[in-house]
């Protein structure tokens, strides 16, 4: 099977900022990719240069079969695009914006209609779709954006961090508008600063920093390397903080993560509530008194930790200094 | 093994893209009330105040001050209303609008002509507007019908050309506010011309500047269609000298901003 994206040491440089530093990156057909990566870790670059919006200064980029330096146009007839804002025309209904963007795909008056109606089925926008969409609400209009990338029934979706500035709500019911566009064979790439969407979303995950793969695997095999759950302690006296990480570092061998200034120890654990309840005993028996106690999946930047042994860098632009090597 | 996608679809033609492009462009507007009511409201009340307030005080030689006025008006009216394409055009760029259009299988150049042809139909409602309060407060041809119509086709196609500038812009600006304020160099560029008072009013410096800029030249054609004769002996030249060097400039305005939008856009 020809790849549906194939990046070979792909580099894009913005003046000083080198965004993708020899990107290598395959994605299968018939699966969701994750590239999961923090701010200004090139995602963004990336999923633009897929979509033909970028020209990158060096190496390979291939979409599904098509160099998107050679033939761009056969490229864009395969992708469908939704960006990090909603790019829909507020003063225009939800079937008008999805028909607009089916016709520029080519797609005469009656298939247009066609489609939009069997997207905007598909998404449960079925009845707005009369209204203009200015009078929509943020997920909705997150919803219409998705739809008009869908309306050209693309081969392979790009989804450019889908579901930031959401509402917890709005977001699930995305989660499951894109799920369910999966069941029917549609690829998808898809970024994200999160790594519970990635794990909802993806077969696979690519994590990137500084425009370079640092890691790839299921959701599962990642997790496994991080760990599947964190306990996080609120210790209530800072003198005992030692100990608490003590305690909890016992709980699974693992290595106890102290914030002094917060007071705060967190430990990576395999089994969730079970570990959770050892935590308790253990603290209990040992004396020591704590604030709070949570459990909680791990953030990306345990993640991160887990799988480079690196902190997640905050300034994007460290690699500036770099050697273009 | 390779794959092949299940149907390949035409892309759309540059004609069918631009049409779509430019479809949206006039929705946006005429489904945005501020635009259409506060943009009519603000063009009449601007020709009231100079009509009843200051035309009293500003003498126009042969001409009456209505007649002098409305030719002038309505010419710089298609600055006016044209300069919101470049806030138009930053918008879309900031809200991904273009992006998605990028990502398209259509020829590049349909984004901006669908974008001119939308703008410059706006410009043209708002030129009709005008004329009609024009006649309301007293504005009279006194020159043949033909030229009339002849008046109003020139200032359709200066306001296409002007429409590029503004597009230009707006893809430099880099945001709708930025935008806004480039588009303020309007203000000097219609004040200081023929357009509200005769030139020969102004100092010496400033008569230099007003004389050889280009709103001054489309005013005074403008004027010499409609007006006829007396509008001729002021200016003292016929409509024809005008008009040539009107649509010379117009000329000259889309030979440098077309290249320069499109090489903008392409850019990304």
């Amino acid at each position: 099977m020809t790849p549906i994206i194939e990046a070979v040491g792909l580099r894009k440089r913005f003046g000083k900022t080198l965004a993708l530093d020899g990107l290598d990156l395959v994605a299968e057909p018939g699966q969701v990719l994750a590239v999961l990566g923090p701010n200004g870790a090139g995602k963004t670059t990336f999923v633009r240069t897929v979509a033909t919006l970028l020209r990158p200064d060096a190496g390979e980029l291939r979409v599904a079969g098509h160099d998107v330096r050679r033939e761009p146009n056969a490229v864009r007839r395969a992708i469908g695009l939704a960006g990090q804002s909603a790019a829909v025309e507020p003063a225009m209904t939800g079937r008008e914006n999805l028909e607009l963007v089916a016709r520029l795909f080519g797609q005469d008056a009656r298939s247009a209609r066609a489609n939009s109606a069997r997207v905007l089925d598909q998404l449960g926008l079925a009845d707005a779709a009369g209204r203009l969409a200015r009078t929509y609400s943020g997920g909705m209009r997150r919803k219409l954006d998705l739809g008009a990338s869908l309306v050209g029934a693309p081969r392979l979706l790009l989804l450019d961090e889908p579901t930031t500035g959401l509402d917890p709500r709005s977001r699930i019911e995305l989660w499951d508008a894109i799920r369910a566009l999966v069941e029917r064979g549609t690829d998808v790439l898809l970024t994200t600063q999160y790594l519970d969407e990635a794990d909802h979303l993806a077969g696979r995950i690519v994590i990137i920093d500084h425009g370079r793969v640092v890691a790839a695997g299921t959701p599962t095999e990642l997790k496994q390397r991080a760990g599947r759950n964190v306990i996080e302690v609120h210790a209530r006296d800072r003198a005992d903080l030692a100990r608490v990480a003590a305690a909890l570092a016992a709980l699974d061998h693992g290595e106890a993560r102290v914030e002094e200034a917060t007071r705060r120890v967190s430990v990576a654990v395999e089994a969730g509530a079970d570990r959770l309840r050892d935590a308790l005993r253990s603290l209990d028996a040992a004396d020591l008194a704590v604030d709070d106690i949570a459990l909680r999946p791990p953030t990306l930047d345990e993640v991160f930790l887990a799988l480079t042994g690196q902190p997640l860098e905050q300034t994007p632009d460290d690699t500036a200094g770099q050697p273009a090597a | 093994m390779a794959t092949t996608a299940p149907s390949i679809q035409p892309s759309a033609t540059l004609a069918a893209s631009t049409l779509g492009i430019a479809k949206r462009g006039l929705l946006k507007f005429l489904r945005t009330p501020q635009l259409v009511v506060l943009g009519t409201i603000q063009g009449a009340l601007f020709l009231l105040i100079f009509r009843y307030v200051f035309g009293g005080a500003i003498g126009a030689g042969g001409l009456s001050y209505v007649d002098f006025l409305v030719p002038g008006f309505i010419t710089t009216g298609i600055l006016f209303s044209g300069m919101g394409a470049a806030a138009g055009v930053a918008e879309d760029l900031e809200q991904g609008f273009v992006d998605r259009l990028r990502s398209l299988p259509i020829p590049r150049s349909a984004v901006l002509a669908g974008r001119a042809l939308a703008d410059t139909a706006v410009v043209v409602w708002g030129l009709a507007i005008t004329t009609v309060i024009g006649f309301a407060v007293g504005f009279r041809l006194h020159g043949s019908l033909t030229d009339a119509l002849a008046a109003f086709g020139l200032l359709v196609v200066l306001g296409f050309a002007f429409e590029w500038l503004f597009i230009t812009l707006g893809l430099f600006a880099g945001n709708a506010q930025a935008a806004q304020g480039m588009a303020l160099l309007v203000f000097p560029l219609t004040f200081v011309s023929s357009a509200y008072v005769p030139v020969e009013s102004m100092p010496g410096w400033l008569q230099a500047v007003a004389t050889h800029q280009p709103i001054t030249v489309m005013v005074d054609a403008v004027r010499a269609l409609t007006q006829g004769p007396a509008a001729e002996a002021l200016l003292g030249h016929g409509a024809g000298f005008y008009v040539v060097r009107s649509l010379l400039w117009a000329a000259g305005i889309l030979a440098v901003f077309v290249p320069l939008a499109v090489a903008r856009y392409r850019r990304g």
